[in-house]
């Protein structure tokens, strides 16, 4: 094949590579355009250019650094450099928004709970930095807006608290977690006492049930057989040492009585926990995985979610 | 010696056309794959990591059938967005004793690399049976049959001993056992021993109660307690920032 003369074809008048197979085989000579090739050219020396500046070849049991560097803060406060790398960049990105946010987070972690709440300047602070705070790590469970899920997770937007709605107690549950407890009841007492204490928990927040049944739940309630009143208080009003609930009010975490339509339904709700007991309800301890003033932060958001106290 | 050369003697001889190709195609991966065996820096030496426990490792099998990896990743790059969402950027130490691991491609869920501790075992439960239960515009499917379905512990011991050739310190006699013990002190050594699997299996799914039900040990167990150790192992605490930018 292969004479190395650049000719035409005769049919089309295209410029070919000069090689002909079988007599008269050939084939046809485009060029890359011009822009293109000189495009490409630029993107080698683009290339070395940027072997210089950042990491590129390894050589033998290390490899190329590159010339650029990265400052940042060590441990020990003072400035200290490395090659360029994403981890050092992040370092230093990170050192910088501290420093950005330092004014902020200085206020956040001297002034008192009710002084972020009320600080006009705080409060937009609060607002976006808490939710971002509280979006990301509290939603999952407690949903966007703080309103819960009956059944699972408590609602932050009413006033009724199981560990105390205070800041101070918002905080303590952030930072330590909370784990709920309720014994079962199915073995000790039989089925008509649990249906009896059933209508006397219902009755305290104003649901129509049999009186008489009431009344021998009322019994069971502050008798030694059932003991109820140990966790729930005389009252039945809960106590929140302990995070036992309110039975009096119409706040419900665990049986689903809202969303029960009738008298029925919500007796079997009730007594479900009963039988059952719980050992649910954990809250995750947050301290460790946030630092002191996002928790205290996130307190104060969650405080001013309506119900705090 | 070139200037008798020919293209058209590799073009016209089929043998040597494919050892050229191979040799030409295998230099990308020499440059870029095989130093990487002989830079020392690129593994950080870190405190805490440790090869999954019995139920774990059967978690993460379950994690890998389902296809979870399609959907989450677990890898925290350092970016400050990744960081601020989901913690600490992921360390090659970390994963060194995931085969396969798990790093995914492709987020259409939240990352997992630090998924652990941060949710409660209920919320998982809740979330794996039904998803859109707990979190109203995910799009994540229902898991429901983790729930229903006995976990398979019958051939847990082979599945470690697997892991083992695979270079997984799990002890298979008294000798790697006390290796384990200096390594990774005693408790946890006891959970790496291979004959002691399918009970060390039972007796943590029993003591943790994953799935809120004890009577059982079901698949839930196993996943729930795998996303509960994911990236809980390494204490960010006690490190320096800046000696795990020296390692890059």
């Amino acid at each position: 094949m292969a004479e190395n003369n650049h000719s035409q074809t005769q049919s089309t008048g295209a410029q070919t590579t000069g090689h002909v197979w079988d007599g008269d085989l050939q084939e046809l000579n485009n060029p890359l355009p011009a822009w293109w090739t000189y495009a490409f050219y630029a993107s080698m020396v683009f290339a070395v250019v940027y072997w210089v500046v950042y990491p590129s070849w390894p050589v033998g049991k290390g490899f190329l650094t590159g010339m650029s560097t990265v400052s940042y803060a060590n441990a020990e406060g003072k400035q200290e450099s490395w090659h360029w790398n994403t981890r050092a960049k992040l370092l230093k990105e990170t050192q910088d928004a501290v420093i950005a946010q330092k004014p902020y987070y200085d206020k956040v972690a001297s002034y008192t709970y009710e002084q972020i709440a009320n600080s006009p300047e705080l409060s937009s602070f609060v607002i976006s930095a808490g939710k971002a705070v509280f979006s990301e790590n509290c939603a999952a469970c407690h949903q966007a807006g703080g309103q819960g899920k009956v059944g699972f997770f408590p609602n932050l937007t009413d006033d009724d608290w199981l560990h105390g709605g205070s800041f101070e107690k918002i905080n303590e549950t952030l930072h330590k977690g909370r784990r709920g407890y309720m014994p079962a009841f199915a073995e000790a007492l039989d089925q008509t006492q649990i249906d009896n204490l059933a209508h006397y928990v219902l009755s305290l927040s104003d649901n129509k049930v049999d009186p008489a049944k009431a009344l021998k739940g009322k019994e069971l309630f502050h008798s030694q057989t059932a003991a109820c009143f140990y966790c729930h208080g005389d009252d039945a009003k809960g106590r929140q040492v302990i995070g036992s609930a309110n039975l009096t009010d119409k706040v419900w975490l665990w049986a689903d009585v809202p969303g029960s339509n009738d008298s029925a339904a919500k007796l079997t709700a009730i007594k479900q926990v009963i039988s059952a007991g719980l050992n649910k309800g954990v809250m995750p301890a947050w301290e460790g995985r946030l630092n002191t003033e996002q928790i205290k932060l996130l307190t104060v958001y969650v405080h001013e979610l309506g119900g705090g106290k | 010696m070139f200037k008798n050369f020919k293209h058209e003697k590799i073009e016209t001889n089929a043998g040597l056309l494919l050892v050229l190709t191979m040799f030409a195609v295998s230099i990308g991966g020499l440059v870029e794959i095989a130093p990487l065996f002989f830079i020392k820096d690129t593994m950080e030496n870190v405190e805490g990591v440790r090869p999954y426990t019995p139920l774990e490792s059967r978690g993460r099998d379950i994690y890998i059938r389902e296809g979870c990896y399609t959907c989450h990743s677990q890898m925290i790059r350092p970016f400050r967005d990744e960081q601020l969402r989901y913690g600490h950027y992921s360390l090659a130490a970390e994963s060194k004793y995931d085969h396969p691991f798990q790093w995914g491609s492709k987020r259409t869920g939240p990352d997992l690399a630090r998924v652990g501790g941060k949710y409660s075992n209920e919320w998982h439960v809740q979330h794996l049976i039904k998803p859109t239960s707990v979190v109203p515009e995910s799009v994540m499917p229902n898991y429901k049959w983790l729930q229903e379905t006995q976990l398979d512990v019958s051939d847990v011991g082979d599945r470690l001993r697997a892991l083992r050739v695979t270079g997984v310190p799990y002890s298979a006699n008294a000798d790697e056992y006390q290796r384990n013990v200096k390594q990774f002190g005693e408790a946890t050594a006891k959970t790496l021993h291979i004959p002691d699997a399918l009970n060390n299996l039972v007796n943590q799914a029993q003591a943790g109660n994953f799935d809120g039900d004890r009577s059982s040990v079901s698949e839930m167990d196993a996943v729930v307690a795998y996303l509960q150790v994911l990236g809980t192992m390494v204490d960010f605490n006690k490190i320096k920032p800046e000696d795990l930018v020296k390692f890059r």
